[in-house]
């Protein structure tokens, strides 16, 4: 992305400029940590690069195509297709299963279910450790499991990039661990990139990158060698 | 999930489930308003039919009579003044009295109307008042000659009978069951009719009938045309001509083309029940008002637990959002919902309805046993009923799926 920038309440005596020129570019399979103080326009910045919502000046490319100027529709499905998204609540369907819920977004995206995304999302649910709650509704699962399937869902389509909005912190530190280290190695072995945004310097330590976002700018960026 | 179920289905039917008390409820309204609805139109087609079938049994679709003898007023040719009007001299009109008359040329009125598509049965007849004398005891009566054949394919009498025979020869006579227990008279019996005209003859009862009301069976006698002609002064003259067409609510239509083809003037029996008609046409009045009023009720009903939906899903509807579901496809998820309301209502409320029907039916009963008004189910009647919760359902529920459809997913997962 190049020059992005994005204001809130445009046109009122309340327009705010939060984002002020990003200049980011995420190489595919990369692993990068977003910190930052509160209210400094991380999630605003995941909003806008995960598509669901658009910034006010600047340019957006995903996997090399402009996404500026493409309509809604256009963006729902390269949404679809291309990007996965996990927030802060899981928000799981709560009339499904666990199985059910990793497989809608396949099944929104296809119109019918199969045997084929079944097993995807098995292997998902096994890749997750999860294999064992296949059947248990969303809301029976502890905050943890949630979260995984959560992940798993996110995973489903086979996304060049996930976008992760503090996808830790409700959880406890176990449970964080774990979130953090299944989304690593599907990282790893999938190779797609991941935005995370997270206040925890200990798993932000375990990026391949961490950018610091303050006030609206990118002020700090910090490489680690990835081992 | 079955691989045949779309999308959307899956949605929808999952939200319904897990809703289930709401479901259950608007589902009860829906069900109480179809089955209103379907219990009253049926009760209404019912007693329709009832009458319709009632009327005739007893009488032709059409009726032929010859023109009314009217007296014209004389009129001066007086032109005093510049107003050059017609004076009348004599105001004072006596109506005249009603001869006798037949229809001129009826045979030919009679072949030229048999040649009508419309038309099932023409039946010639000659009618008139007749007095019948047993013993010291009178009656005044209506003699209807008729030709068998061709009248008793209008009204069944042999069907009426309830003793004797419906067999009109030359010498018999049929009377209603009335007549006969006033003047002590069974089948077989004979009988001395005077007429008008002088004639005189005694004939033989061959049956009684029951004509299905009190008035008719007082008076009404039926006897062989040429019996009658005799008796009435009406050599080889009719007096009415009964038509009965295919389809009975045509009946005034082919009245006029008759009285255009043929000059004589035609009477339908709709222009002989137009108060009925009036009343019936009444209640469809009220009938589809109170269907349009219902429908609206239960369309609200609908749209309100869609809405109260929406509102609870509104995180699950952004997640969908975020994770490529289109607009489209949510609109559709809220749409099948009402859909799939309205027509779960409509199932429950047709069953309600289809039972409540056969208990009146069985309840409601005449001093014989009889249904007062006999109601068939009929699958038209059920199929519009689902075809409009159905409706109702999809146009409730269009308001709260366009809400759901412009939701904005960041809102929603934030909010
Ligand atoms: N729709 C909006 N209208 C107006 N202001 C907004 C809107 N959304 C966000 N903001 C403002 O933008 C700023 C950045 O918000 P954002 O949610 O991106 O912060 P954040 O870095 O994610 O914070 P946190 O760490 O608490 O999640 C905040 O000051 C917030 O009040
Ligand atoms: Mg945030």
């Amino acid at each position: 992305m190049e020059g992005l920038c994005k204001s809130f309440n445009i046109a009122t005596p309340l327009e705010t400029e939060i984002l002020h020129s990003i200049d980011l570019t995420l190489p595919r399979g990369e692993f990068c940590a977003v910190m930052g103080p509160s209210g400094s326009g991380k999630s605003t910045l995941l909003h806008i690069v995960g598509l669901l919502d658009r910034p006010t000046q600047g340019r957006l490319a995903i996997g090399g195509q402009e996404t500026t100027e493409l309509d809604e529709a256009a963006l729902t499905h390269l949404r679809a297709h291309e990007i996965g998204f996990v927030f802060q609540y899981h928000h799981l369907l709560s009339a499904f299963s666990a199985v059910e819920n990793i497989m809608m977004p396949m099944l929104g995206d296809a119109g019918f279910a199969s045997d084929a995304m079944l097993a995807r999302a098995e292997s998902l649910l096994g890749i997750m450790g999860l294999a064992h709650r296949r059947d248990s509704l969303a809301t029976n699962l502890s905050g943890g499991e949630q979260q995984r399937i959560a992940v798993a869902r996110a995973l489903a389509m086979k996304p060049s990039l996930l976008l992760a909005d503090e996808p830790t912190g409700n959880l406890d530190t176990k449970s964080a661990d774990t979130v953090f280290s299944l989304i690593r190695e599907v990282n790893r072995s999938q190779g797609m990139a991941v935005l995370f945004v997270t206040h925890n310097p200990a798993l932000a330590r375990r990026c391949d990158r961490i950018i610091e976002v303050i006030d609206g700018r990118i002020v700090q960026a910090q490489n680690f060698p990835s081992l | 999930m079955k691989s045949w179920v779309p999308f959307e289905w899956i949605i929808a039917a999952r939200f319904l489930r897990e809703g289930r008390l709401q479901t259950l409820f608007i589902t009860g309204g829906v069900a109480i308003g179809v089955a209103v609805i379907v219990f009253m139109s049926a009760l209404l087609a019912g007693m329709q039919g009832n009458f319709i079938r009632r009327v005739l049994t007893a009488q032709p679709h059409i009726q032929l009579l010859p023109p009314k003898e009217v007296v014209r007023a004389l009129r001066g040719h007086n032109y005093d003044g510049d107003e050059g009007k017609n004076v009348v001299e004599s105001a004072e009109l006596q109506p005249p009295l009603q001869r006798l008359k037949s229809i001129d040329q009826w045979q030919a009125v009679v072949a030229q109307i048999r040649s009508m598509d419309q038309v099932l049965v023409v039946s010639p007849a000659a009618g008139g008042s007749a007095l019948v004398l047993r013993g010291s005891t009178s009656r005044a009566i209506t003699l209807n000659g008729v030709e068998p054949d061709t009248y008793f394919r209008i009204v069944a009498l042999p069907s009426k009978v309830v003793h004797g025979s419906a067999r009109l020869n030359a010498g018999d006579i049929i009377i209603g069951m009335e007549l006969a227990s006033d003047l002590g008279l069974d089948s077989g019996d004979k009988l001395r009719v005077t007429t008008a005209a002088g004639a005189s003859n005694i004939l033989t009862i061959s049956g009684i009938v029951d004509l299905g009301n009190k008035g008719a069976n007082q008076r009404s006698t039926f006897v062989a045309l040429h019996t009658a002609q005799s008796l009435l002064g009406l050599p080889g003259g009719v007096s009415n001509i009964d038509v009965t067409v295919r389809d009975v609510y045509a009946a005034e239509v082919v009245a006029r083309e008759i009285t255009e083809k043929t000059g004589v003037q035609a009477d339908s029996w709709i222009a002989a029940n137009a108060q009925f008609f009036s009343a019936i046409q009444a209640q469809m009045t009220a009938n589809t008002a109170i269907r349009f009023f219902v429908g609206l009720s239960v369309a609200f009903g609908i749209a309100s637990v869609l809405f109260v939906s929406v509102v609870q899903k509104s995180k699950e509807i952004g997640i969908l959002r975020a994770m490529g579901i289109s607009r489209g496809q949510i609109m559709r998820v809220f749409l099948l919902q009402g859909g799939l309301l309205g027509l779960l209502g409509s199932i429950a409320g047709s069953s309600i309805g289809a039972a409540a029907l056969i208990l009146w039916h069985r309840i409601a009963v005449g001093p014989d046993g009889l249904p007062l008004v006999p109601i068939t189910l009929e699958v038209p009647l059920f199929a519009a009923a689902l075809a409009l919760a159905l409706l109702a359902g999809l146009v409730a529920a269009s308001a709260p799926a366009m809400r759901a459809a412009r939701l904005d997913p960041l809102v929603a997962i934030r909010g």
